[in-house]
């Protein structure tokens, strides 16, 4: 396998997907290149990132709102 | 896919019953757990929201008028997908009405020409008379933290950039699986794509956003005096 087609195949094999020969080959290729082992751990690390962005919540507010409406839905 | 209990494998776990009770709960006017899932549940939907539309506000409106809709609408689930994913589809339709309205929206069941082409720069490969064609000239530089788990307030900057300027499908996949921690499965049965489909926009989004980081990175390791 080559490096260019190996960063094209990255989000496939974190995901799972590689069929076994592709995913062989891509494994073959990984353990001999400090390159793409490397690109491999940059776009875990930018993944990782992505999930430490904080998080917007709903002003006080609207969750009381919120809340009220349930409170007071008519159910059957 | 998993019907019951899929609460358990929320980003924000530990609070949430499994669907069945939940539900039952929802239906018997349990303020207590529509409390909590309002708390566990609304952040993730804000963000997605607001990959749609084009303030922060409008998304606001959305979640409201998502969660007024499970309100009214909870007697009607009939559990054939989880309830999140279920709530996430309300979401996503209102969304894209409201999306429509600020005219952003774009198909989904095709992917558009900037889905396509290599996603590293190919001058960054040997071409075809260098002695080995496709592999790195030279490989890519090491990052200061990349090997720790610290992520730092700037790198986080970045990435909150490089997502802001994101196609706007790959930024809706990008926010779903890697920021709120959906699992492909429930990405696509969100937003109704394929899977084939789901991977190339993350793929796309995710080599996006490595790059910035490496612009970044490039950036402050020269400043700092570090070699690669």
């Amino acid at each position: 396998m080559s490096c260019d087609e190996f960063v094209e195949l990255v989000t496939a094999y974190l995901d799972g997907t590689l069929d076994e020969a592709t995913e062989r080959r891509f494994a073959g290729h990984l353990a001999e290149c400090d390159g793409c082992d490397r690109y491999l751990d940059q776009i875990r690390h930018a993944v990782r990132t992505l999930a430490t962005l904080p998080d917007q919540s709903l002003p006080a507010q609207a969750r009381d709102r919120l809340l009220a409406a349930f409170r007071d839905f008519q159910r059957p | 896919m998993a019907a019951v209990g899929e609460a358990g494998g929320d980003p924000a776990p530990g609070v949430l019953p499994p669907d069945a009770e939940l539900v039952a709960r929802l239906r018997g006017g349990d303020e207590t757990a529509f409390a909590a899932l309002l708390d566990s549940w609304s952040r993730g939907m804000l963000r997605a929201a607001r990959a749609y539309v084009a303030s922060d506000e409008t998304a606001e409106d959305v979640v409201q008028e998502t969660w007024l809709a499970i309100i009214r609408g909870i007697d009607r689930f009939e559990g054939r997908s989880s309830l999140r994913t279920w709530a996430y589809r309300i979401l996503v339709n209102l969304a894209k009405e409201r999306g429509v309205k600020d005219s952003r929206t774009i198909a989904w069941s095709s992917l558009a020409p900037e889905d396509f082409g290599p996603t590293v720069d190919p001058s960054r490969f040997q071409g075809p008379g260098d002695p080995e064609p496709g592999h790195w000239r030279r490989f890519p530089a090491a990052w200061p933290s990349a090997e720790t788990e610290v992520v730092s307030g700037e790198a986080r900057h970045v990435i909150k950039a490089a997502l802001a300027d994101l196609p706007h499908r790959q930024r809706v996949v990008i926010t779903l699986r890697d920021v709120e921690g959906y699992t492909s499965e429930e990405v696509c049965s969100i937003l109704d794509i394929s899977a084939a489909n789901q991977r190339v926009l993350l793929h796309r989004a995710r080599a996006a956003a490595r790059s910035r980081l490496e612009a970044y990175y490039a950036t402050s390791a020269s400043t700092a005096g570090v070699r690669r």
